[in-house]
């Protein structure tokens, strides 16, 4: 239920790609769709009521086995919120550039490489 | 050469020297980054006909990290640091007068192929998507390095169009690590094998076609192609043709169907039936265009079908067209690249009406266009002829004649549409061809000249590899790929 919860906020955030004309709401399109990414890898190694994933001496392997949260999937998701961050930085620049060239955040008025 | 670390870590690591350094050392970004990709070739040349596998910090496979080196990576490992070297050969003199801030060009230029490298060589998915994301933020910039209106333009759709299909390759690695729990490509591979294949797995692989298809430009993701190659400079357009669209597409899309998934009958046709498109679309429109550049950006979109279509047959011979088509078209399309890139810099315009005569004025571009145009369009001596006679044997081999006749057709308009560009920039003339613009145009620099020079000759000669077959210098390649899952599961976990 959670997990389709998650695809259905990646299929927003697609259409806030492919159907909006303002470079900011596109740009706002993307991080939607990376942060359900995000969030349905962090979900698959969620579990209720989960112990830390560190292996002391006095752990009981069987109670660790069941209960551990998998911590790999936090790893990247922070490697993935890094790119992401760069990826975010560079269409930031490129729309600030791209409003200096034409005046507008609209872009079906950037149209100069057809003409 | 077992340690493969070094193709990720050289490139890397002079990337972040140039901008501390040249800020002191003018010389250095030019001279460096020629050496360094000149030694990356070197070293993948070293790796020819040679397998191993490095573990990053010394844990096993399922574990720990890995890199796979065997017959295809090899082989794409010498595609891309050839062309890189090409292209930061053929920079030198180019980005001085275009362009400005050659440091910066330089640093992405050389992360552009650490990233390369990295997919190439990687064994594991998150790690592919890594370098993935280092290549393509990289080239977003490359492609709008003139910061001119069209150039961001074209930047900005090039950008949102790849974004949208790394999130869906995202969303396909997040798939099969919930059903597997493991990222390793060998793993998986054991896992599907002892799981089978279900909805998850088949839905990983559609959103793996869409994302990776749209990197190696198949015909209905194609859209970010003709404009990001226009608008990138011609060194940038020349890496992108022959060595991203090939590395980050066509490599892994192929590396993910044979050896992980699995070719079957269904993903043959679909390979087959979108290659055939690509041919047609493509050649179709670049018959229209009359931009130098869009052209030879159409040109590739037809080319990257015949790669396809080699792949998708699915036997050893169409694999070794692919491969052997692959390997010919880096070639002769960042020759074709490269020449456009010489008329920009002589005459400053790339409108096919308005250039004219420069063969006597430029006799080498014009004698280096001339081999590419034969090599692509097929003409016998040269190597194109060769890969588009295997792929179109293997075609009747396989029962698909009538992929064959389409393959023939899209030869043909190839030898329409380089006919045009020949009769309008090297031959004859534009109707707005204007004589006095050309009175003072020479020869280009003579360190751009030695790049057009040796993929020329590369061309003339690429037909000798052709020679054993499927035994030849390709052979390791095609066993790669023809082994399919189990041979894979071998290479990276040992027999």
């Amino acid at each position: 239920m959670v997990y389709t919860l998650c695809f259905i906020l990646f299929v927003i955030g697609l259409y806030g790609v492919t159907c909006k004309k303002n470079i900011v709401k596109i740009i706002l399109g993307f991080l939607i769709m990376e942060y359900s990414v995000n969030l349905f890898l962090i979900l698959l190694g969620w579990r209720k009521n989960g112990v830390v994933p560190i292996v002391e001496p006095n752990t009981v392997m069987e109670y660790f086995k069941t209960m551990s949260v998998d911590p790999l999937p936090q790893a990247m998701v922070l490697i993935s919120i890094v790119t992401g961050l760069g990826t975010l930085i560079l269409m930031v620049a490129l729309a600030i550039r791209l409003y200096q060239r034409y005046g507008t955040f609209d872009i079906t008025e950037m149209n100069r490489l057809k003409k | 050469m077992d340690n493969l670390s070094l193709f990720i870590a050289i490139p890397a690591a002079v990337a972040f020297l140039i901008p501390i350094v040249s800020h002191r050392l003018k010389w250095f970004p030019d001279v460096s980054s020629s050496v360094i990709t000149f030694i990356l070739f070197l070293f993948s040349l070293e790796t020819l006909n040679h397998q191993c596998i490095y573990q990053m910090g010394g844990w096993p496979a399922p574990i720990g990290i890995i890199f796979v080196l065997d017959g295809f990576s090899s082989m794409m490992l010498i595609i891309v640091n050839l062309i890189g070297f090409m292209a930061c050969l053929f920079s030198v003199d180019y980005m001085e007068k275009i362009y400005t801030s050659k440091l910066r060009y330089y640093s992405l230029l050389l992360l552009v192929i650490t990233g390369m490298n990295g997919v190439i060589l990687t064994g594991d998915l998150f790690n592919m998507f890594i370098f993935l994301e280092i290549a393509l933020i990289a080239s977003y910039a490359l492609v709008g390095f003139g910061c001119g209106s069209k150039d961001l333009e074209a930047s900005f759709k090039y950008l949102v169009i790849n974004m949208i299909a790394t999130y869906f390759i995202f969303l396909g690695i997040a798939l099969l690590y919930g059903r597997f729990a493991t990222l390793n490509m060998a793993h998986i591979v054991t896992s599907i094998q002892q799981y089978g294949t279900d909805s998850v797995v088949i839905f990983a692989f559609v959103l793996f076609f869409v994302g990776f298809g749209t990197k190696a430009a198949i015909v209905p993701f194609h859209a970010w192609v003709p404009d990001a190659y226009t608008a990138a400079p011609a060194p940038v357009s020349a890496l992108l043709a022959g060595g991203i669209i090939k590395s980050l597409g066509i490599y892994v899309l192929m590396r993910l169907t044979y050896n992980v998934f699995g070719m079957s009958q269904v993903i043959a046709n679909l390979f087959v039936y979108f290659g055939i498109a690509s041919i047609i679309i493509g050649a179709l429109m670049a018959l229209g265009q009359w931009n130098f550049k869009r052209l030879l950006a159409y040109h590739s979109i037809s080319h990257m079908g015949y790669i396809i279509l080699g792949f998708g047959l699915g036997s050893p011979l169409g694999i070794l067209g692919g491969v052997f088509h692959l390997f010919n078209h880096s070639l002769f399309k960042s020759l074709l690249f490269f020449n456009s890139g010489s008329v920009e810099y002589e005459t400053g315009n790339l409108n096919l009406r308005k250039l004219g005569r420069l063969s006597e004025k430029m006799p080498v571009t014009s004698v280096s266009s001339l081999i590419a145009f034969f090599s692509t369009s097929g003409i016998p001596p040269f190597n194109g002829f060769w890969s588009k006679l295997i792929i179109i044997i293997a075609a009747i081999q396989a029962g698909r004649p009538f992929s064959a006749l389409w393959a023939v057709i899209g030869s043909i308009l190839t030898l329409a549409y380089f006919a045009k560009i020949q009769r309008y920039v090297f031959f004859g003339n534009g109707d707005k061809f204007d004589e006095s613009q050309v009175k003072d145009i020479k020869e280009v620099p003579s360190l751009m000249r030695v790049s057009l020079i040796i993929l020329a000759v590369l061309c003339t000669i690429g037909g000798l590899l052709a020679i054993g077959g499927v035994n030849g210098v390709f052979g390791p390649v095609v066993n790669a790929l023809a082994g399919g899952t189990n041979q894979y599961i071998g290479e990276v976990f040992g027999k």
